[in-house]
């Protein structure tokens, strides 16, 4: 392992580091600007040009408060429970193929930080692991209400899970790889899983917004009736890692949906132009060609939020376990009489 | 040392720490996370071994699904010091007797076992590959592998049926 190899790594995952943070920042500004399109109004548009800075003003205003603690004997734990959350949401990132690669200084460089055989579970182990940064946070926040939005959370994340798992399974017997980087490669041109995968990918959508407890899943946060859920308690920077931690991970799965269905970094004529205009050009057009696709799902997240009322939990678990679970197994048997079929 | 082994002794040393505390600490909750963190540390034991689908899928299982339902289970359970049942001195005299019954009879089925750590001849596959473990599950070990999902499919059904007990007056 020679040094010019720990940079480049260095290099990417900081990038991707830095990408993620600065999505998951300006997510917050496009969230109220959306919101504000959608109900008529204008939105943040005091601290710079239409509000851009309201971000880093909101950053400054959440570090600068003051800390309160609740009276709870499990100071660690309130402590420990918004750093999973973040750093759950932070990890995902470390196996999706921003583009295929670059050419620096005579080097071939890949876009995407590690490319492990079973990226795709890689995701789901995280994914399972983020309930934690929940649970565990409220909890320890030693209060009724808080503990009632973190299991309402958790049972809602951990059914939701099983949906997700069974709707990438149908794709997987299709791409026949659990590596991202590989189901990318399959997807050149206009070869969209999407196409192929209609149901999967309408359920693993579904599923997406309920692992990141957004609306109309919010359940967790139900104000009525939990006033904030399982970060009640939290103030200062710990309630903003929450809320980050949220953005982050819609930014993480918009890209996760937009690589495993929408062809990733892939757009029409790629080939072409890498033949005509080099690798690096070629790339950096893929690179936006993922930003574009992945910043329509965000904007589609925030869509949904201002459109949809919320469910009742009841409906949440009755869409979760008896619409959403037999619907992916039949979608897993279609795929393989499909696959029988034609291949 | 090596890296690995140096990554080895910390992960191992970290395995047992947090199997202990998983024992000794008071508060259930508590011994839940320590038993969280010592599945992690198994998992970092996998990778150590190339076991990369191994390791995610230990993860994904235990860390992921079953811990959080025995989360659930305690915060929903409120175990408090003050209702804790207490146990007479007779079992734990017996605890004590099975525990070094039991610890015999590992230490001497691990001193007269002979391990086999032979030369592995190499065949040039890639057994970390999922591609390659699935071939072998599904011939090799075709029938143990059936047997092992139907056996959890008998659970489940077993589960759903006692949770599910006819409510009484019907």
């Amino acid at each position: 392992m020679d040094s010019a190899f720990i940079i480049e790594k260095s290099v990417v995952i900081v990038t991707v580091f830095a990408i993620t943070m600065i999505m998951a920042m300006y997510s917050t500004w496009a969230e109220r600007k959306v919101a504000a399109f959608l109900q008529d109004r204008v939105g943040p548009n005091r601290a710079g040009w239409g509000g851009l800075l309201q971000p880093l003003a909101d950053g400054m205003k959440l570090f600068a408060k003051e800390e309160f603690e609740p009276n709870t004997p499990n100071k660690f734990l309130f402590f420990v429970g918004p750093a999973i959350a973040m750093s759950t949401a932070l990890m995902t990132s470390a196996v999706i193929p921003w583009g295929d690669q670059l050419e620096v200084f005579g080097r071939t460089v890949q876009l995407q930080a590690t490319d492990i055989d079973v990226s795709l579970l890689y995701i789901f182990g995280v994914v399972s692991v983020g309930v934690y940064g929940i649970m565990i946070g409220g909890w320890a926040s030693n209060n009724k209400f808080s503990l009632m939005g973190a299991v309402r959370a958790a049972s809602q994340m951990v059914s939701y899970e099983i949906a997700m798992g069974l709707s990438m399974i149908a794709l997987l017997m299709m791409t026949g790889t659990l590596s991202l980087k590989e189901i990318s490669m399959q997807q050149s041109g206009m070869d969209w899983n999407v196409f192929y995968q209609p149901l999967g990918f309408l359920i693993f959508l579904i599923c997406a917004f309920a692992e990141t407890n957004r609306t109309p899943f919010d359940l967790a946060e139900c104000e009525s009736e939990l006033i904030g859920g399982y970060h009640t308690e939290y103030s200062s920077m710990k309630m903003g890692f929450y809320l980050f931690a949220e953005y982050a991970n819609m930014f993480i799965s918009s890209t996760v949906i937009a690589v495993l269905y929408f062809g990733g970094y892939n757009y029409p004529g790629m080939s072409w132009a890498v033949e005509n205009w080099g690798v690096n050009a070629a790339n950096i057009i893929g690179i936006g060609a993922l930003f574009i696709k992945l910043c329509f799902f965000i904007f589609f997240f925030m869509w949904v939020r201002w459109t949809i009322p919320r469910f009742r939990y009841d409906q949440l678990m009755h869409l979760g376990w008896k619409i959403l679970i037999p619907l992916s197994i039949v979608n897993i048997i279609i795929t393989g009489i499909c696959i029988l079929a034609f291949k | 040392m090596s890296p690995i082994l140096i990554t080895f002794y910390c992960l191992a040393a970290i395995t047992l720490a947090t199997a202990f505390l998983t024992i000794y600490s008071k508060n259930p909750i508590h011994s839940a996370i320590y038993l969280v963190l010592c599945f992690f540390s198994i998992a970092g034991h996998y990778l150590l071994f190339n076991a990369q689908f191994l390791a995610i899928v230990h993860i994904i299982v235990y860390s992921g699904a079953i811990m959080i339902l025995f989360l659930f289970t305690i915060m929903l359970m409120n175990l408090n010091k003050e209702n804790e049942v207490h146990k007479p001195r007779i079992t734990r005299l017996g605890a004590i007797v099975v525990f070094v019954v039991t610890s015999i009879v590992l230490t001497t089925i691990f001193i007269n076992s002979k391990p086999i750590a032979g030369e592995y001849p190499t065949t040039g596959e890639d057994f970390q590959s999922i591609k390659v473990l699935g071939k072998i599950l599904l011939n090799e070990y075709m029938v143990p592998f059936e047997f092992a999902s139907i056996l959890l499919l008998v659970a489940m059904i077993g589960v759903v049926l006692l949770s599910k007990k006819e409510k009484p007056g019907k």
